[in-house]
């Protein structure tokens, strides 16, 4: 192959340690973001299957009416783990601080980011998060049962674990935060010579965006937290009904930070979707500019809208459709982004490969996902449908169906990338298909059950849901398949798998400019950029390069 | 841009690793300080929320507070802001010895606002004023809040003058040690970013609780 001299010549970031420790210290203190990237991604892989075995006994109770195989306090539990551990240690953190440290220093044309040593710190914070997550399981009182939203007074009441449990999300927040900090520094100062911020890759600008989202959300959520702990602690009455508190006062300062959140999770995922469209349809994408602001504005419109998550709670009429109005405005950007990608590939040379494939079922999953978010953003239908099954669904098909998918597609698309092998395509589409088939037979069920009625975090249900409840759980082991399908081909595919040369798909941002996997120091010089992000007539140029 | 690699000032470093980025440090540090602004910002809502709730309760409540404790503790405050400033501009006139002078009485001043909270709390516990306690449960609603709110406020800040403290003891061996210089200081400059902050959320605590009455 034309990149073995490069190869040659230049030891990779396995191989050469960034620190004066060789073997696992070398990567537990290193303050290379490409290997900070990897701890997390295998940290976070972790635990992203262990919320899908959760999810999977939750579904296997579902199965049939009554008690299945756990008790209801049990189930209490197993769903507020489930969504803990998905939200906080999952999907949150997932695409910034695996694929945003690995790829965005690299696709500005820097070293590192601007603070290696605090990325590594914000492991450990992350690490110590999770940590706490795993203690309060053990402790006097037993797991947490009020639902990962936390919801005052229940939270103050219940005698389960729960004080420790949402400190753990606070110290989770205090490493996404930090991650954000280092982001938007590194964007503002370390973007090579020629990079300006219309020549940044869309990924960058939707890690920006998120990076700011996280600075200004997450400290609300903290000082929440903190409040439900004293209040737990000491009673002081800032949320007690019983003493002149507000519940209400909780529930705008949580989705003030959770409703920002899902922009958390979902435009990093809309900033890889940018460069894969790109790339497998050889086409510059469409609306560049109009791609990048629309993060922004998410960024931007995304906080005027929490209170969405509160029609049925006792707020003011004026309140309610100002805020059923203002949702529908965060749909248009969302928008302008889905017709920008569509229009990309228009009559562009598209070549299915896995990550192409992954994107077209996101594009199916998180349109109808975005499209039920409607109906719940309108006020009169979200009455009928608050916490049934609906939302459920729907938020399954935003997050899973949306940034979950993104982040299987981040991962076949930038595989080769990080580990210098490529994976069987067979199996991974297979997988695909798999996914999209099992994904729909779980979730879109519930958008039915949901409809005749049926509540969310309920234990038990009435005959009628019996056949829409089997098809829901069968939908995840289908799809439980799928996922072991996926990850155990990317496993054996990085021992087994072709090697891969620099640019095995045809990109142009500059981490395709570099070998495979990247040197420890990403440039041996660092580049000055001239074209534009998705300039493809630089192929040629890039050809004779390698 | 200032990307400067300056070679073989951190071993634990390959070479041409290090970089140092005195204006990312500081653009770092206030994006930080955003954060923690938004941290209170969360207390000053609910403060806020609840005096329009209550109005009456929380007037008769302050007047229950120590003025003249608050009064001293805020000139405390602003005088170890003035002082951590000071330090500042004698390390950047290589005046090593002043620099530690100023900032070793800015830990000083510190340590006086915590002891002098101590003494205000302690005289307040010993009323029985404090959260869950029989005198305060037997008190209007409004005036639960108000106690609450100033425990969790003052004590959330009573908290970061604590890590204030550790951080300027950090910058404090930092500087014996010629780890902070006349030519880089940057470190301090946020340390002292920090203190400042830390000195402008108590100008606000102090007006909501000891002032309007
Ligand atoms: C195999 C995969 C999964 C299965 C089988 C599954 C199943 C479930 C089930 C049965 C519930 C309880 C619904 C209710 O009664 O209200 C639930 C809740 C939830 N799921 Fe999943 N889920 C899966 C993946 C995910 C993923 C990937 C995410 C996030 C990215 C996620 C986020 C949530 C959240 C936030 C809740 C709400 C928890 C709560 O009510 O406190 N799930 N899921
Ligand atoms: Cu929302």
């Amino acid at each position: 192959m034309a990149n073995g001299a490069v190869a040659i010549e230049e030891k990779n970031f396995y191989q050469q340690s960034t620190n004066k420790y060789s073997g696992i210290l070398s990567w537990l203190l290193t303050t290379d973001h490409k290997r900070i990237g990897l701890m997390y991604l295998y940290t976070i892989s972790f635990f992203f299957i262990v919320g899908v075995i959760i999810g999977i006994l939750m579904r296997l109770e579902l199965i049939a009416p009554g008690k299945t195989i756990m008790d209801a306090q049990t189930y209490n539990t197993l769903f507020t783990l489930h969504g803990v551990i998905m939200i906080f240690l999952f999907i949150v953190p997932g695409l910034p601080a695996i694929f945003g440290n690995f790829f965005l220093p690299i696709q500005i044309g820097a070293r590192d980011v601007a603070f290696p040593r605090l990325n590594l710190l914000s492991y450990y914070v992350y690490v110590a998060g999770a940590i706490l997550v795993f203690i309060s399981l053990f402790l006097p009182g037993g797991p947490i049962d009020t639902g990962w939203t936390f919801y005052i007074p229940y939270s103050v009441r219940s005698s389960t674990n729960v004080s420790m449990a949402i400190f753990a999300a606070f110290v989770l927040g205090f490493s996404s935060i930090l991650t954000g900090i280092n982001f938007v520094t590194t964007v503002h100062r370390l973007r090579a010579p020629g990079m300006t911020f219309f020549k940044m890759p869309l990924f960058v600008w939707a890690t920006y965006a998120t990076a700011w989202i996280q600075i200004i959300a997450t400290p609300v959520i903290g000082i929440t937290i903190l409040l439900v702990i004293i209040e737990r602690a000491f009673g002081v009455g800032i949320f007690d009904p019983a003493l002149g508190g507000d519940p209400i006062l909780y529930q705008h300062l949580f989705w003030i930070y959770s409703h920002p959140a899902v922009y958390i999770m979902i435009l990093p995922a809309m900033g890889v979707v940018s460069e894969i469209i790109p790339t497998f349809a050889r086409r510059t994408i469409f609306g560049y500019k109009a791609i990048a602001m629309s993060s922004l504005a998410i960024a931007f419109v995304g906080y005027l809208v929490w209170a969405h998550h509160m029609f049925t709670s006792g707020m003011s009429d004026t309140a309610r459709w100002i805020f059923s109005l203002l949702t529908f405005i965060v749909a248009l950007p969302s928008g302008v982004k889905v017709f920008n990608w569509v229009a990309t590939m228009y009559k562009g040379s598209i070549d299915p490969q896995t990550p192409f494939l992954w994107v077209m079922s996101f594009i199916v999953l998180f349109s109808i996902g975005g499209l039920t978010g409607l109906v719940l953003g309108s006020l009169a239908t979200d009455v009928h449908l608050h916490d049934t099954y609906f939302v459920v669904a729907h938020f399954h098909y935003v997050m899973f169906g949306g940034t979950g998918t993104i982040f299987f597609a981040a991962l076949h698309y930038w595989f080769p990338k990080m580990f210098g092998r490529m994976y069987f395509k067979k199996p991974a589409n297979i997988a695909v298909l798999l996914f999209f088939i099992g994904f729909n037979m779980l979730y879109f069920t519930k958008f039915i059950m949901g409809y005749m009625g049926m509540p969310r975090r309920y234990y038990d249900y009435l005959p009628q849901f019996a056949t829409l409840q089997e098809i829901s759980t069968v939908g995840s082991w289908i799809l439980a398949l799928a996922i072991f399908i996926m990850l155990g081909n990317l496993i054996y595919s990085l021992r087994k798998g072709p090697k891969a040369g620099p640019n095995p798909w045809g990109g142009v941002t500059l981490e395709w400019h570099i070998p495979s996997p990247p040197p420890m120091e990403n440039f041996k010089e660092i580049p000055t950029v001239t074209h534009e992000p998705y300039d493809f007539s630089q192929l040629k140029e890039m050809k004779n390069e390698s | 841009m200032n990307h400067n690699s300056v070679a073989g000032n951190e071993n634990n470093h390959t070479a041409a690793h290090v970089h140092r980025d005195d204006v990312g440090a500081k653009l770092g540090m206030w994006l930080f300080l955003f954060t923690e602004v938004l941290l209170f910002g969360g207390m000053f809502l609910a403060y806020a929320v609840y005096r329009y709730q209550y109005p009456d309760q929380f007037r008769i409540a302050a007047m229950e507070l120590n003025t003249g404790i608050g009064t001293l503790n805020t000139v405390i405050l602003l005088t170890s802001s003035l002082t951590v400033a000071l330090s500042i501009a004698a390390i950047q006139k290589k005046n090593k010895f002043l620099s530690i002078l100023m900032l070793s009485l800015t830990v000083v001043f510190a340590l006086m606002f915590m002891v002098n909270k101590y003494f205000e709390w302690m005289a307040k516990i010993d009323h029985g004023i404090f959260p869950g306690s029989e005198e305060l449960l037997g008190r209007p609603n409004g005036q639960i809040l108000f106690f609450g709110l100033y425990y969790v406020m003052t004590g959330l800040h009573g908290l970061h003058v604590f890590i204030g403290v550790i951080v300027l003891l950090f910058m404090l061996y930092f500087l014996i040690k010629n780890d902070i210089t006349p030519d880089n200081y940057t470190k301090l400059e946020n340390a002292g970013l920090y203190w400042h902050l830390v000195d402008l959320i108590w100008i606000f605590l102090f007006p909501l609780f000891y002032l309007i009455q």
